[in-house]
């Protein structure tokens, strides 16, 4: 029973390390969505007072980034970012975000 | 990377007390390395760059050469200066690289063969690339300046360089009895952190209406107009009446030379203007290691194809950050980590023989005015064949707010440092 163990383990760590290579596609997303990690944390996921934007809905991002870019949503920062970004580019960071977990 | 990977892995192993030949296993898992990449320099732009060519490609071997253990960020140094947070505070180590595989080597590059592709380490080392990334940061150009060598920024710091410096500033301004004039002296441009010496006068501010509220402060700048400048001049009326007083350059601000053991700099055309604390900071040029490469350009700055950061120079060598000419974007942090993203997308996309996506760049800089008073500046960026980097939307913090927004503004100031740092150290 524990070799059985010891041996399922070694499976496991050989796996983890095979499974740690990858190689990711690099879109116009992941290049849009890059660089708003810097303020909302590598893949969204923010460590202090900035909001994660990680795993929300595209339509919920798209809808902020468009109302921030109209001046219909109050903020402080985001109006001005958003004034950055065309319709198409929202929507790819959008879906780019809701993607992650 | 891979020698980490194996590492934590045989870790791994040991603890299943496995008797079986590791070296077998692990030649059966691994890969081979897609590229050599070496960058140069841990700040945010090599330690950023390093982190995302990792997570476009982990079969990269990536080596990331820094000479100190522990890197203390420029951003929030003010904050140290004015006793709002300590060196510790401001800190971040490499062990988050290293955990990923990234090849952390604590060393100084003397020499890059652009030629042969090899860098050369201090510790005698060579190592071989197939792609060098350089984020060496700035130097002084104290061959400007009269009067005041590098070994007199014992007396006068810069603290334009975050640590000691940093601390001998901090000291000098608590030694410094009430009543007494600080003067700040922000250099021409182009330099790093473009709001950072106006943060500092204010921050400077906060901590003697504080400790000492006789005291002044006298801004002796180089240029006639400075970052945010409506709004800072808005917050020191607003916090700080009276004890801050501005001199453009072409007004007496500029200096033209320094007595440093009497603490005293002569303007260009004027007066003489002694401090009990001085804080002259020098003209800046990219970091050393970009001159030595030959990287350069007249001004002290690097040329590159701002699409993919790679020298006009030399083939096969990137120049990010601070040190590069990289179109309307500031030489800042947050810019370098955007600019490290960008860099690390376009070497991997080269190396796998594909047209990199369209690149996307970013800036955001908060400064804090007081512990409850920030500003922002921010822009985005798209790349063109005329225009180089070029701003497609941004902007700054509207004048007149009300202090809840200064304040809700003074607290993403915090978040953005949490977030910039883990980032690009994390």
């Amino acid at each position: 029973m524990r070799r059985l163990l010891r041996a399922n383990l070694i499976l496991l760590a050989a796996f983890a390390f095979a499974s740690e290579v990858q190689a990711s596609e690099i879109t116009r997303a992941v290049m849009l969505s890059n660089s708003c990690a810097a303020c909302h944390g590598t893949d969204g996921n923010s460590p202090g007072a900035m909001p994660s934007i990680n795993g929300k809905s595209a339509q919920f991002i798209s809808r902020a980034l468009l109302e921030f870019r109209e001046g219909k949503r109050e903020a402080t920062v985001m109006g001005r970012h958003a004034s950055g970004y065309s319709d198409d580019e929202i929507q790819l960071i959008a879906d780019y975000f809701s993607t992650l977990p | 990377m891979k020698t980490l990977n194996r590492r934590k892995f045989i870790k791994l192993l040991a603890g299943t007390g496995a008797g079986v030949s590791m070296s077998g296993l692990i030649a059966a898992c691994g890969k081979p390395s897609s590229g050599r990449v070496v960058i140069v320099g841990g700040g945010f732009g090599g330690s950023t760059c390093a982190k995302y060519l990792h997570r476009f490609d982990s079969n990269l071997d990536i080596t990331l050469i820094e000479p100190s253990t522990r890197f203390l960020t420029c951003p929030f140094s003010n904050l140290v200066i004015s006793g709002m947070k300590t060196l510790e505070d401001i800190s971040h180590d490499y062990g988050a690289q290293t955990d990923r595989g990234v090849n952390v080597v604590h060393a100084r590059v003397v020499d890059v063969d652009a030629a042969s592709k090899k860098v050369k380490l201090d510790n005698g080392k060579e190592l071989e690339y197939d792609r060098l990334v350089l984020s060496p940061g700035i130097d002084f150009k104290w061959e400007e300046v009269n009067g005041m060598e590098a070994a007199d920024a014992e007396i006068i710091p810069h603290a334009w360089q975050a640590g000691n410096q940093t601390t001998l500033l901090r000291n000098q301004l608590e030694a410094m009895d009430d009543g007494g004039v600080v003067i700040v002296a922000p250099p021409k441009n182009p330099f790093r952190c473009p709001p950072g010496p106006y943060e500092r006068v204010s921050l400077i501010a906060h901590y003697l209406k504080q400790h000492k509220p006789k005291s002044k402060i006298l801004v002796l700048d180089a240029k006639d107009k400075f970052s945010k400048q409506a709004l800072f001049m808005q917050g020191w009326q607003k916090l700080y009446p009276g004890m801050v007083e501005w001199v453009a350059g072409s007004e007496g601000g500029r200096i033209g030379e320094i007595d440093v053991a009497k603490r005293t700099l002569y303007a260009e055309f004027g007066d003489a203007h002694k401090g009990d604390v001085v804080n002259f900071i020098p003209p800046h040029k990219a970091g050393m290691i970009a001159h030595q490469a030959g990287l350069t350009n007249n001004d002290g700055w690097c040329f590159v194809d701002q699409r993919t950061f790679e020298s006009r120079v030399h083939k096969g060598i990137h120049v990010i950050g601070d040190a590069s000419i990289a179109g309307a974007m500031p030489k800042s942090g947050f810019a370098a980590n955007s600019q490290g993203k960008v860099c690390a997308a376009a070497i991997v996309s080269s190396l796998r023989g594909k047209e990199m996506p369209e690149p996307s760049y970013v800036n955001t800089c908060y400064s804090l005015v007081g512990p409850d008073y920030g500003i922002s500046v921010a822009a985005v960026y798209r790349y063109s064949e005329d225009k180089g980097i070029y701003s497609t939307g941004g902007g700054v913090s509207p004048l007149d707010e009300d202090a809840d927004y200064r304040q809700q503004e003074a607290r993403y100031a915090r978040g953005w440092y949490d977030s910039i740092t883990m980032d690009s150290f994390g």
